[in-house]
């Protein structure tokens, strides 16, 4: 992992580029072993924070189509990803590598669990790390927020759509597709009507 | 257990995976309870245990939580036959729930890139930002109020708001938070 001391939690204005199709699988297969319940909080941070090979800006556009889209979100954001950059090979490859080394890993575990499931330090540490899992994610969602300042709509509008999808599903436990087909829809129409109004 | 699986039911697993593919918006884990109905109460193919354990593993490993899938085939397979048997369901299930949903996605961002100056994609996109946003957060608190709002819970609440904090604020590596929150459920204060 690279981590430069002087970069910023801000998102840098430069942009890379993965190198060929090792570097992308690799890539993602590191990603993917450090994302312990969930992946998302790490694609966030490595491609956006460290790799810079999607802005933040990029990061929320893209995570709203692999959200809508079905299937496994990470596993969407990286075909997405190797596409871009290396067509059809791009999009296999990183699919690839976010799922072969885990998968294997996923199975010894299947296996090994056997032998331990009754231990309750095992149950105590797997509790430990589901909880941290939970605030990585909800980070990765505060992190993208800045993201909103250049948003069509303004931050008071974004703020309070955001907040209701939030209390709709964590609250009061909306099923998704509504939250996506009611909110989002108003949201992608109120959009549209606001940058049609400023020649966009 | 033990149990016999024909060819035709080999394909209507794979067929059942597949349609829950096209409907996984919003990730594989959504569809979970309907893999229950399947493998557990309507075939019988695999025990309960056998599925609540398929989830916490692959919840507790590092990867896609997509996996839990493979788990699966892997358990009907293991009942149907022994270990060749388990890797032919891991084929069988991972293939069914990831072919349908990854083509489609894939033709649709495809679609969404070449025509991404387009008004109505822009304002698909940026609208739904701030939603998304709104999904990321509310994950991580159903998953951290996920034993309920019980006041002995505390510890877990602690421990998923430091951890937010320090993700969202410095740069200090996942892997420590991951590995500080195993070590206090090792020792029991979780």
């Amino acid at each position: 992992m690279s981590q430069s001391p002087e970069a910023s939690i801000e998102a840098p204005p430069e942009k890379f580029a993965p190198q060929s199709l090792s570097d992308l699988f690799i890539s993602f297969t590191l990603l993917a072993l450090q994302g312990f319940g969930g992946v998302v909080a790490v694609v966030q941070r490595e491609l956006v924070e460290n790799k810079r090979w999607l802005t933040r800006e990029e990061f929320l556009e893209d995570w709203a189509v692999a959200q809508v889209m079905p299937g496994p979100n990470v596993v969407n954001i990286a075909m997405m990803v190797g596409d871009r950059y290396f067509g059809l090979r791009g999009a296999l490859v990183g699919m690839a590598g976010m799922l072969t080394v885990p998968l294997l890993l996923v199975l010894s575990l299947g296996f090994a669990y056997g032998l331990v499931a009754n231990n309750p330090h095992v149950a105590g540490a797997l509790r430990g790390m589901a909880a941290v899992a939970a605030g990585l994610i909800t980070a990765t969602g505060l992190k993208l927020m800045p993201a909103l300042k250049k948003h069509p709509l303004g931050v008071p509008a974004c703020v309070a759509i955001g907040f209701c999808a939030f209390v709709g599903i964590a609250f009061l436990r909306w099923p998704l597709v509504w939250v996506l087909l009611g909110l989002g829809g108003a949201a992608c129409v109120l959009t549209y009507r606001k940058m049609g109004k400023h020649g966009a | 257990m033990s149990i016999v699986l024909s060819p035709a039911d080999w394909l209507t697993l794979f067929a059942h995976f597949m349609i829950l593919s096209l409907l996984s918006v919003g990730g594989a884990i959504a569809t979970a309870p309907d893999m229950h109905r399947f493998l557990v109460d309507e075939y019988g193919w695999m025990t309960d245990p056998q599925f609540s354990s398929s989830i916490a593993i692959a919840q507790s490993a590092p990867g896609p939580n997509v996996l839990f899938v493979a788990l699966m085939g892997w358990n009907v397979g293991l009942n149907a036959g022994g270990f060749p048997m388990a890797f032919f369901g891991v084929l069988v299930t991972m293939a069914g729930i990831l072919i349908p949903s990854t083509t489609i996605t894939y033709m649709a961002a495809r679609w969404g890139q070449e025509n991404r100056e387009l008004r109505a994609v822009r304002a698909f996109k940026q609208g739904l930002a701030p939603i998304v946003i709104a999904l990321l957060t509310s994950t991580g608190w159903i998953l951290s109020t996920s034993s309920g709002y019980a006041l002995r819970n505390w510890p877990i609440w602690l421990v998923a708001i430091v951890s937010t904090l320090v993700m969202w604020r410095t740069r200090l590596h996942l892997l420590w938070l991951l590995a500080a929150g195993a070590t206090l459920g090792w020792v029991g204060w979780i």
